[in-house]
């Protein structure tokens, strides 16, 4: 089969679906691959590049839909584009149906299957097509270059010979992909960065990449992130006014603030009001990357980079991968390529299109003049239901002693307890048994002693030597067999220096075996 | 010779046994550590053979010195992966000579208890000693030697399952007679019961059911064991030869055999209690066999195991600074330790930090995995036991596994119903980044699922471990 990918037609969109390293491994698949001619253009791909890949180059679209079986884009289709679609063929791309139900239709009418790359469901084996968190990722990158770009002091700290520079002070808002990319490019570059999310299990990511959980003085029953797929969901009227409260607070201390704050199917949470920006030094910065969604912060608009009163920029793009659109392609089109392995099981270059499989049913928003949207719910649930977190308790100083003392007194009494017991036995022993046996019963208990005394020290990497030199010497053995040898009969004499024989055997052995191994351990 | 330098010759050889196990504390001392040794057998050999009770000794020396030479012929060959095997053969050796001893002591105790005084007076070496001994001491010479035999015949057949099942002959996988540990229980019924039998009246049949009955022991027990717990059985095998020598020694009135066979036994015990802990496992569950029952059914594994190639694994050492190499027995079945070696080398000349993480439980032996490093020269100091290592996974950047699969399984810690909850294991989940060296997509051998081969950050190369590793040389600088 072949698959093609159009030239992006939406205004500013520099992204492509295909990228010549992507093709080579769609052709590993079994797949013919064409684009329309320009379509890697923005994103830095020449169509010399993709004919070097062996992908074909085509001089229109229309030529392109005529072509190709599955059609492979980034934004979702325009109208004419849909219209072209025809019955079997596949389109793969972002799509947001919830918003575009009559797109969808459209499509549906036209016969063609659509996978939409945004419904991708949120199982770890579907992350290698998860789109929406590689543009996530890109996005939150582009979010702290552009504040940087936008801000005019440095983000690290420095002490200079003009002066000391104090470091940048970052807030996150969300900490989803978007805000944890963001997260560690603002920590790299040196800011103080803090960050903010409704779920506090990802207090443990944040902190991982280096940035200051905020916490808030607020008792709820935590959301529990596995029952929405790992996404946020609303929160209550009196979370939301503690979480404004702090965030008043932490407004005049803050240069830059990053919002990536998103419910799925909603419009985007208000959380960075417009008091907030008056609260804000001059020339800091907002970022807000839900302005696609109306924005987290109250004066964003869609597209533009306003000034507030107070010299406050907020920047409301939302074409932050675009912007970084080479990358954007490579990662975008590995996506596409990992979803059509999926559809490709035979990597015969016929597709497959399983809908017995969770991900690619989530995926499948028109399929054979069905619509198939919205998808059942997963057989697999995305995130583990969270564990309620048992918090070791700190002991007191008394308790820890407490707790000491017990465990001494403890070891005390079963020591005691083995030593009287030990007794006991060897008391009962001594009274049936002759001197003579006791004699000997002393050396053996004593030995025992030494032998466990002195094999604890014995370092566990030579645990194999040590086998090996006890087995040499516990053919000491030898001695009995050589003390019986010369007396009696034949059949001693023979059981004997068979024995003997053995021993032998076993004392050159394990020695010799022992001393080569030794030899191999070398200090380097 | 007088009776006193055989005396004191057996306290040096003593003292120098003593040291020479004391010495294994270091990897320095263990070389000096090994001469003691020999010096002391040496010692004792020769002091048993001038001294009171022996005879033959012409016909001792050579059997010594041809035993000696199979041994030396042996020691030089074997390859350092079949240490296990080895040791295994060399305990039934111990065990069946202990045996023999045991039988040899019976039939001399009949002939003597047969004879007048007037020619008990004449007897000279091991037949006078029993002479002398009165009624009570002959009931306990009577006990010992039982139980020497006892101990020494399970010991045997024990120790050439575990040869066997260690050298590939026998299938590893644990397997019982119908009938299971009833089997072993009434056999060991039967020991007790003939001891009795043996204690009243002395006759050699008691003796002769009681070894038969042993000599299964030995073999059902040890078939009864996987392949995965060998390191137990191995050091308890160990542990009884001890025991066996230091019963024999009772039986003898020999001060040497005892202390050396008490050393012995309480060195294999030590090394199976720590193998068992380092499992997480009751000594007798470990010996009974097969895994502890499941609580309940175990947790899902989610995900999948995603394959990389070499170039993927060479470009993630390529940017790591430091990485951690958790050897198990695939590397020794894989003979890829000199591999490895190569790549710590490679690794380390561009100056990133490399070590080894090695389990308790690695192998088929206790310390089997240092052994084989060792031999491949890869320097002790860079090989770390689980307690040294085990915190600074998260700050390592790149984990190989090569050829280990329980020892690295998450489970034990994450999952109340995995049949190894609770053991200790490697947390290599925790690097950044995981490359497990495997076969195939198998659970390997305890059949328990691994939700490490599933995590994120954990990337399975297949293939050979030796060949997967070849493959990574040239890839590297």
């Amino acid at each position: 089969m072949k698959i093609g990918t159009p030239k992006e037609v939406f205004e500013g969109e520099r992204r492509v679906a295909m990228t010549p390293d992507s093709a080579l491994q769609l052709q590993k698949l079994g797949y013919e691959c064409a684009i329309e001619t320009g379509a890697g253009e923005a994103a830095g791909f020449s169509d010399e590049a993709y004919k070097a890949a062996g992908v074909e180059v085509l001089p229109t679209a229309a030529q392109l839909f005529k072509a190709v079986d599955i059609v492979a884009k980034v934004r979702e289709p325009n109208e004419t584009e849909a219209k072209r679609l025809t019955k079997g063929q596949t389109l793969i791309s972002f799509f947001w149906p919830a918003q575009n139900k009559e797109l969808m239709e459209l499509c549906q009418s036209k016969g063609a299957s659509v996978i939409a790359m945004d419904m991708v469901p949120r199982i770890s084996r579907a992350q290698k097509m998860d789109a929406l968190s590689s543009m996530a990722n890109i996005a939150g990158y582009r979010a702290v270059i552009e504040a940087g770009n936008n801000f005019g002091r440095f983000f690290t700290g420095q002490v200079t010979a003009a002066g000391k520079v104090p470091p940048a002070k970052v807030l996150i808002v969300g900490a989803g992909v978007a805000g944890l990319a963001a997260i560690g490019t603002a920590t790299s570059l040196g800011a103080i960065t803090l960050a903010f999310d409704v779920r506090p299990e990802v207090a443990e990511q944040i902190e991982s990449m280096g940035a200051e959980f905020v916490y808030l003085d607020f008792e709820e029953k935590a959301q529990d992130g596995a029952a929405t797929g790992g996404y946020a969901a609303p929160s209550s009227p009196e979370f939301r006014e503690a979480q404004l409260k702090k965030f008043r607070e932490l407004a005049p201390e803050v240069d830059i603030v990053i919002t990536t704050a998103l419910i799925p199917g909603r419009d985007a949470p208000v959380l960075w009001t417009k008091d907030m920006v008056e609260m804000m030094k001059p020339g800091s910065v907002v970022v807000d990357l839900a302005a696609e969604k109306g924005g987290n912060c109250e004066i964003t608009e869609k597209d533009q980079r306003v000034v507030s009163d107070n010299g406050v920029v907020v920047i409301g793009y939302t074409d932050f991968p675009s912007r970084m659109a080479a990358q954007a392609s490579t990662l975008y089109s590995t996506n596409i390529r990992h979803m059509m392995t999926d559809l490709t099981p035979e990597k015969n270059g016929q597709t497959n299109h399983n809908m017995e499989d969770d991900v690619i049913r989530g995926a499948t928003i028109t399929h054979e003049g069905e619509i198939t949207f919205p998808p059942p719910p997963p057989k697999v649930k995305a995130i583990a239901a969270q564990k309620p977190k048992e918090k070791a308790k700190e002991l007191t100083p008394e308790e820890k002693r407490a707790a000491e003392v017990a465990a001494f007194k403890k070891e005390t009494k079963t020591q005691v307890t083995l030593l009287a017991i030990g007794g006991a036995l060897l008391l009962a022993v001594g009274l049936v048994a002759p001197a003579s046996f006791m004699q000997h019963f002393i050396v053996f208990v004593l030995s025992v002693f030494i032998g466990f005394q002195v094999i604890w020290n014995v370092s566990h990497s030579l645990h194999t030597p040590l086998m090996a030199v006890t087995n040499a010497i516990s053919s000491i053995i030898i001695l009995g067999a050589l003390m019986q040898i010369g007396s009696g009969s034949f059949l001693v004499i023979l059981l004997a220096a068979l024995s003997v024989f053995m021993a032998g055997i076993n004392i050159f052995g394990g020695f010799l075996v022992t001393r080569r191994m030794l030899a191999m351990f070398q200090k380097s | 010779m007088e009776f006193g330098f055989t005396t004191a010759a057996y306290v040096v050889a003593a003292v120098l046994f003593i040291l020479s196990l004391g010495g294994l504390s270091g990897q320095e001392s263990a070389k000096r550590a090994v001469w003691y040794g020999i010096v002391g057998m040496a010692l004792a050999v020769v002091a048993t053979l001038i001294g009171p009770g022996s005879g033959l000794w012409w016909l001792s020396i050579i059997l010594i010195a041809g035993g000696g030479a199979i041994g030396y012929v042996v020691a030089k060959r074997v390859q350092m992966t079949e240490m296990p095997q080895l040791v295994a053969a060399m305990h039934s050796l111990v065990g069946l000579a202990a045996v023999f001893v045991g039988f040899i002591a019976h039939i001399e105790m009949a002939r003597v208890s047969g004879m007048d005084q007037e020619t008990k007076d004449a007897l000279k070496g091991f037949a006078k000693l029993i002479a002398k001994k009165e009624a009570v001491e002959l009931n306990i010479l009577r006990v010992e030697l039982f139980l020497g035999i006892f101990i020494g015949a399970v010991t045997f057949t024990g120790s050439v399952i575990a040869y066997g099942k260690l050298a590939g002959k026998v299938t590893s996988a644990a397997k019982k007679l119908p009938g299971g540990h009833i089997l072993n229980a009434a056999a060991a019924i039967i020991s007790v019961i003939c001891l009795i039998w043996y204690f009243s009246t002395g006759g050699f049949f008691p003796l002769f059911v009681m070894t038969l009955m042993a000599l299964f022991i030995g073999y059902h027990l040890i078939m009864g064991i996987g392949g995965a717990d060998m390191p137990v059985v191995v050091s308890m095998l160990n542990s009884y030869s001890g025991w066996a020598a230091a019963a024999i020694g009772f039986s003898l009135g020999n001060d040497l055999l005892i202390v050396v066979g008490a050393l012995v036994g309480s060195s294999g015990a030590i090394l199976s209690y720590i193998m068992c802990k380092a499992m997480n496992r009751s000594f007798v569950s470990v010996i009974l066999g097969g895994f502890g029952g499941t609580t309940g059914p175990a947790m899902e594994v989610e995900g999948e195991q995603i394959a990389i190639d070499a170039d993927g694994v060479a470009t993630a050492l390529k940017e790591a600074d430091s990485v951690i190499i958790i050897p198990g027995y695939g590397m020794a079945v894989a003979q890829a330790q000199q591999s490895v070696s190569e790549l710590t080398r490679k690794l380390r000349s561009q100056g990133k930090e490399v070590r080894f993480a090695i389990h308790p439980v690695a192998g088929r032996l206790p310390g089997h995995m240092n052994v084989l490093l060792a031999e491949a020269k890869v320097p002790y100091d860079i090989v770390l036991e689980m307690e040294e290592i085990n915190d600074d996974f998260p700050s390592t950047d790149v984990v190989i596994v090569i050829g280990s699969n329980d020892i690295v399984n998450p489970a034990a810690q994450e999952d109340p119903n995995s049949p190894i909850a609770g053991m200790p294991v490697l947390e290599c989940w925790k690097a950044k980044q995981v490359f497990v060296s495997k076969r195939g997509q198998g659970t390997g051998y305890s059949g328990i699922e691994n939700p490490l081969f599933y995590k994120e950050n954990t990337r399975m190369f297949y293939g050979d471990a030796k060949a997967s590793i070849d493959s990574l040389l040239p890839l590297i600088g």
